[in-house]
């Protein structure tokens, strides 16, 4: 940002959730007033980095500031979303922004949560293609409609946005897939390169792994990249069912 | 042992990790490195400051330029070639280029069998579009579309796919780690780093007989760049303070189209897919600057271009500071289906829908051709007193923050992604068979691992100073003013001398919050180093080419220059000293490219 002229100077007074277990203190609100400027429409991101140059201390991830790597999910005044790419004209209301760690993992230090058991579960609906071919330097054809078929489910950045908003994530973080899994469990499952179908299907057959989404749709409201992680569950329960009759 | 307060590390007690290869840097290099190894059954670990998929190969979009001849049965590695030559304005090395080019299709196709979602052709083959730079039959055949695209998220796609092939590998990482300094051994050979996991604050040596430099680029050396924020240059840094050399440090590309005012990249597949540029008047300008090419001529010509128009006052926009990129014309469909990423982008970084108004963008900083030298094998090449090259024993780089050259002066658009996945694999094909011929490297004394750790007692010893985030700022904004798009003696002097300044603050750097756990003030403090590093090397490399060529261009010597400076240029940070080194004119299986004059 440039330097800017005093009379274009608003301020915006910001709660910010602080937590560091090492001090042996609780977890506390602190409030912070930053300068922003008046005319130009910065990112809660943008806002958080004034904040740390006032107080070097607050801890928070990020990377690309742009939306594609997933490091800045948050809870925004009660929402959970990317803080790169929510402007504050789409969340600050009454002059106020309040942020907190994405909810329901556990908080390492400020914003910053454990994201292990959001990538374990990631891990368990193995992420990858599982196709009989050798290797013999061809691609595998794929039609343009099968390619088709991928869209909106290979571009989730694993911010962990929607499993966080998703009560029964929050139950059964353990045993329900959650919605970011899941939607990448349909990813492969809908890639008509993938030979595993049948055994992908086997593994989420269970009573918790996707049978635990009530069709709240948490997901699908917080996702910042616009996909939908309940329609892809629901894919998913559809074919289980279907293999049941 | 956590770092706490003013703690001081000391190799006598400082924990050690062994593994045969750590690979420092989770992006697209480093994990094509780390799965060629881990599918080896190696010991090996990556040592990366994010979790993988936050690694900045994430967001390239455009695609992945490689002769896979799906848009042209006819599609030759040799004409993709001798494009990269041309575009490198005649300082890449040619047996990389070459290496590049030939194994290029076999390692999209494996990517792509890996899960890759690459967008398609209606025969079912992978989709390839147009790029800047692309010609068929050695320029003669006009222009070639030759980059391998999924939409324009090819980056997340293959980041993404590389992430998982390495889970199915079962690969070890050590995800938020931060390395800070290479420990090099009585023969200066490198013998691993010392790192610290960040979110306990717990610093050790990561002892191994093979370090991968995989840690990209250095993109925010600049003050508007489409770079992560994480583009910090720690790899270079690394190398130059272990007394490497780095290479071509002042080639650094700038895209012609960041978005104005928020920097963030909007792929030059736009123009590949029919997208063009267009100033104030509304003329498409390029027309006159690049008769053939036009709005796809290499990305050093747009940019001069665009600038020249600002400059001479067609510029869009009240301050008249940006051009416009024109896709309307395009329609709504083929957006939504070949850059609905872009789409997105517009929208959210400029308010503008790119299916009904133009892009305002400018000349970005986006990549940096220069790094640490190596030959195709990923292997470190430093330079000897008398000139001559010499192979820096344990160590490796690739990608983004390596110079193997296959960019010399000025890359094309598509072929960093390539760049990466080639000599990822093959960085990691060397290591595995040198471990089956036995490495000798010499273990380090405490008094080694002890100098490695001089940087971060002195910075966590900081009593009183300046904060890292305003001597940042200043780094950034003299960059961008003396090292831009066009140079001039005069700015190159003035911001040398700024540089000089700064590096005396950074010495007096102050870190306030001393705490153990997640503390990222002390991971930017030590990435200020490496930035300072990384722009004093560009700095003073590009004061000392006295010609224009490439993406370095001086309105005091505005032509190339064959005779003296047909090099690379080398740069030491203890002498401050710039030499040359010989550009690789021997490919293997084709005559070498001789230079011509560049046009489009």
């Amino acid at each position: 940002m440039n330097t800017i002229a005093v009379e274009q100077i608003t301020t915006l007074k910001m709660s910010i959730y602080r937590y560091d277990p090492d001090t042996g203190n609780k977890p506390f609100m602190q409030d912070i007033d930053i300068d922003i400027p008046k005319d130009k429409d910065i990112m809660v991101l943008d806002a958080l980095q004034l904040a740390k140059e006032k107080d070097s201390s607050i801890s928070f991830r990020r990377s690309c500031r742009e939306g594609v790597c997933g490091s800045d999910g948050m809870n925004i005044n009660g929402k959970n979303g990317l803080g790169c790419i929510t402007p504050l004209s789409e969340v600050v209301r009454k002059n106020k922004l309040e942020l907190r760690p994405l909810p329901g993992l556990p908080v390492v230090k400020d914003l910053i949560v454990d994201m292990t058991q959001f990538i374990d579960q990631y891990k368990k609906i193995r992420p990858y293609l599982i196709a009989d071919k050798e290797s013999d330097s061809t691609a595998i054809p794929q039609t343009i409609e099968d390619r088709e078929k991928l869209d909106g489910l290979y571009e989730c950045i694993l911010c962990g946005c929607c499993s966080t908003a998703c009560p029964s994530f929050w139950w059964n973080p353990d045993k329900f897939l959650g919605p970011a899994a899941l939607l990448q469990a349909y990813r492969f499952i809908a890639d008509s390169r993938d030979t595993a179908r049948e055994e992908r299907l086997d593994q989420l057959e269970d009573a918790f792994s996707v049978f635990r989404c009530h069709g709240i749709m948490n997901c699908v409201s917080v996702c910042p990249k616009g996909l939908n992680p309940t329609k892809a569950i629901n894919e998913i329960k559809k074919m289980l069912v279907k293999r049941a009759l | 042992m956590a770092m706490n307060g003013k703690g001081y590390l000391d190799a006598s007690t400082l924990p050690v990790k062994e593994f045969d290869g750590i690979i420092i840097g989770g992006g697209g290099s480093g994990l094509m490195s780390s799965l060629q190894l881990a599918q080896s059954g190696m010991n090996t670990a990556v040592v990366s400051k994010v979790f993988p998929t936050r690694s900045h190969t994430v967001s390239a979009q455009g695609g992945i330029t490689c002769a896979i001849a799906s848009a042209d049965p006819n599609d030759d590695w040799r004409w993709h070639m001798y494009d990269t030559v041309k575009g490198s304005d005649f300082i890449g090395d040619q047996d990389s280029i070459e290496y590049m080019c030939q194994e290029g299709p076999a390692t999209v196709f494996e990517l792509e069998n890996m899960g890759l979602p690459f967008s398609r052709t209606e025969e079912g083959k992978i989709y390839q579009r147009a790029f800047g730079g692309q010609s068929k039959d050695f320029g003669k055949g006009g222009q070639a579309e030759r980059t391998c695209a999924a939409a324009d998220r090819t980056g997340h796609a293959l980041l993404h796919t590389l992430y998982q092939a390495n889970v199915k590998a079962g690969t070890n990482f050590l995800s938020e780690w931060f390395a800070i300094d290479l420990v090099l051994n009585a023969d200066n050979q490198v013998t691993g780093v010392i790192a610290f996991e960040i979110e306990s604050g717990e610093a050790f040596f990561l002892k191994a007989k093979a370090t991968v430099l995989a840690t990209g680029g250095a993109g925010r050396i600049y003050k508007s760049t489409t770079n992560a924020l994480i583009n910090t240059g720690d790899g270079t840094g690394m190398a130059l303070r272990a007394g490497l050399a780095v290479q071509d440090m002042e080639m650094w590309q700038f895209h012609p189209t960041g978005i104005h005012g928020a920097g963030t990249l909007v792929t030059e597949g736009c123009r590949g897919e029919g997208g063009y540029l267009v100033n104030k008047d509304g003329e498409r300008f390029m027309e006159r600057y690049a008769p053939n090419a036009k709005d796809l001529a290499s990305r050093d010509v747009v940019a001069r271009s665009m600038m020249l128009e600002i400059i001479e006052g067609r510029g869009c926009g009240p301050e008249a500071d940006h051009c416009f990129l024109k896709l309307d014309h395009l329609g709504a469909d083929l957006l939504h289906k070949r850059l609905p990423g872009i789409t997105e982008l517009s929208r959210t970084f400029a308010h503008v829908d790119p299916a009904e108004q133009p892009i305002p963008v400018v000349p970005t900083c986006h990549y940096a051709m220069g790094g640490i030298p190596t030959n195709v094998h990923g292997q470190v090449i430093t330079q000897q007193s008398d000139g001559s090259d010499s192979i820096v024993g344990g160590l490796y780089a690739a990608g983004e923050a390596a110079c193997v050259s296959v960019h010399g002066g000025n890359r094309l658009g598509g072929n960093s992604l390539l760049d990466l996945v080639v000599f990822g694999r093959s960085a990691g094909m060397h290591i595995e068979e040198s471990f089956k011929n036995g490495i000798d490297i010499k273990d380090p004394t405490k008094d080694d691992v002890n100098n490695a750790l001089k940087n971060i007692n002195k910075v966590n010893a900081s009593s009183e100073g300046e904060n890292s985030s305003k001597i940042k700022k200043d780094l950034q904004e003299t960059m961008q003013l003396s090292f831009g798009v066009f140079r001039t003696e005069e700015n190159m002097e003035k911001g040398i001398k700024v540089l000089d300044e700064i590096r005396s603050r950074t010495e007096n750097i102050h870190l306030a919050d001393k705490s153990s756990r997640f503390n990222t003030a002390r991971v930017e403090a030590l990435e200020l180093l490496n930035l300072l590093e990384v722009a004093e090397a560009t700095a003073i490399s590009a004061y000392e080419r006295k010609e224009s060529r490439g993406a370095h261009s001086r309105d005091d010597f505005p032509e190339r220059d064959d005779e003296n400076w047909l090099k690379h240029s080398i740069y030491f940070k203890e002498s401050k000293e710039v030499t040359k080194r010989d550009v690789n004119f021997r490919p293997k299986l084709v005559q070498a490219f001789q230079p011509f004059a560049r046009t489009y």
